[in-house]
C-alpha cells in the first residue's frame, strides 16, 4: 500500500520539480578556465552557480552580465560567458575575421574574461539570442566564495559604440 | 460547511492545478505540441492557418535528417518562430547567400529553406542556423481536417 502511494507521489513530484528548473533556474557546476578570475579562480576548485531561467525568459540580457548559453557549435554543450555587446553596437575584435563587427539585430556578443583561454565570439562571432539558456546570478558553493555575480564590463572591451 | 473543509477542498483544488500545469508544462517542452502556421513560405507544403503536431524528442537528440520540416527560433528575433525544412546538414554544399556562390554548412548548423523558394526569409538571408535554434520537429498536419497528412520521411 505505502509504495502505491509512493509511486503516486514520484508521479506527480517529477513533473513539478522539472517545471520548476526549467522555469525559475537551477544550479551548474563551472568548467574549465574561460572565465577566470571571476569564476573557478583556481582549477583545483570548481564553483557552482545558480543559473536563473526566469531573468532571460524574455530574451533581455544587458552588457556586462555572465549568461549561459548553447554553444553554436555543439548543441549538447553549453557554455559560460559575459555579454560583450547587444545589436547595434560595433566592437573591436580580438582576432575574429573582421577587426570591427557591428551586432547584427537579435544577436549579442560574448566573450570570456580568461582573454586568450576561451573559445567565444572572437571565434564564432555574433551570437543569436535565442541560444541564451540562463543568467548566472551567484556563486553558490564553495560556501567561502558565496558572492553575487556583478554586470561589471571589463574596462579594455567595452563596445566602441553603443547603440540606445 | 466548516472552516477546515474550505482550507482541506481549497488547498486540494491548488495542488490540482499545480500539478496539472506542471505536467502540461512538461508536455509541451519536452515531448510535443501544437503549432498553427502563418505566412507563405512553406506553400505549397503548408498553408496559413494550418494546425501541426510536432515532436520535441528527435531535436533534443540530435537525430535530425535532411527534409524534416522543424520549427526554430528566428535567428534575429528570438521571440518570433519559423517553420522550414532542413535542406542541408554540417558539411553539406549549399546554395549561399548570393546566387552562384555556394558555401559548407558549418559544424553545429543546419540550412533552412522554405519550400516557396520566391516568398520566403530564410537561411539564404540569415545563413545557416544553429541547431540549438530547433525547437522541433514537424510530424503531421491535423487541421483543417480534410487535409490531415503525415508530413514526416
Amino acid at each position: 500500500m505505502w509504495l502505491k502511494s509512493f509511486f503516486k507521489s514520484v508521479l506527480f513530484g517529477v513533473p513539478v520539480g522539472i517545471t520548476f528548473l526549467d522555469t525559475v533556474g537551477y544550479v551548474a557546476r563551472v568548467e574549465g578556465i574561460s572565465m577566470q578570475p571571476v569564476l573557478n579562480p583556481e582549477s583545483r576548485n570548481t564553483d557552482y552557480v545558480f543559473l536563473s531561467r526566469w531573468a532571460v525568459s524574455d530574451y533581455e540580457v544587458r552588457r556586462g552580465e555572465i549568461i549561459s548559453l548553447v554553444s553554436p557549435k555543439d548543441p549538447n554543450q553549453k557554455i559560460i560567458k559575459r555579454v560583450i555587446a547587444l545589436a547595434g553596437d560595433v566592437v573591436n575584435t580580438l582576432g575574429y575575421q573582421n577587426q570591427y563587427v557591428k551586432i547584427p539585430e537579435g544577436h549579442c556578443w560574448v566573450e570570456g574574461d580568461h582573454t586568450g583561454h576561451t573559445l567565444d565570439s572572437n571565434t564564432f562571432g555574433p551570437v543569436s539570442l535565442g541560444l541564451v539558456n540562463a543568467k548566472a546570478v551567484c556563486i553558490v558553493w564553495p560556501p567561502a566564495r558565496w558572492q553575487s555575480l556583478a554586470a561589471t564590463l571589463p574596462d579594455n572591451r567595452k563596445p566602441l559604440s553603443v547603440s540606445i | 460547511m466548516s472552516l477546515r473543509n474550505i482550507f482541506g477542498s481549497s488547498s486540494e483544488l491548488f495542488r490540482f492545478v499545480l500539478q496539472t500545469a506542471c505536467i502540461t508544462h512538461c508536455t509541451w517542452e519536452f515531448v510535443g505540441d501544437f503549432v498553427m502556421c502563418s505566412g507563405p513560405s512553406m506553400e505549397p507544403t503548408l498553408e496559413t492557418n494550418n494546425i501541426l503536431l510536432t515532436e520535441h524528442i528527435t531535436p533534443r537528440f540530435q537525430r535530425l535528417c535532411k527534409g524534416d520540416i522543424v520549427i526554430a527560433k528566428c535567428p534575429r528575433n528570438p521571440k518570433q518562430y519559423v517553420c522550414k525544412r532542413i535542406t542541408g546538414l554540417p558539411g553539406d554544399r549549399v546554395r549561399g547567400h548570393f546566387p552562384g556562390r555556394s558555401q559548407v554548412v558549418p559544424k553545429g548548423h543546419v540550412w533552412l529553406e522554405g519550400d516557396n523558394s520566391n516568398n520566403s526569409a530564410d537561411s539564404r538571408v540569415y545563413g545557416a542556423v544553429p541547431q540549438g535554434l530547433i525547437r522541433s520537429r514537424v510530424v503531421c498536419r491535423i487541421w483543417p481536417l480534410n487535409k490531415i497528412s503525415s508530413l514526416s520521411e
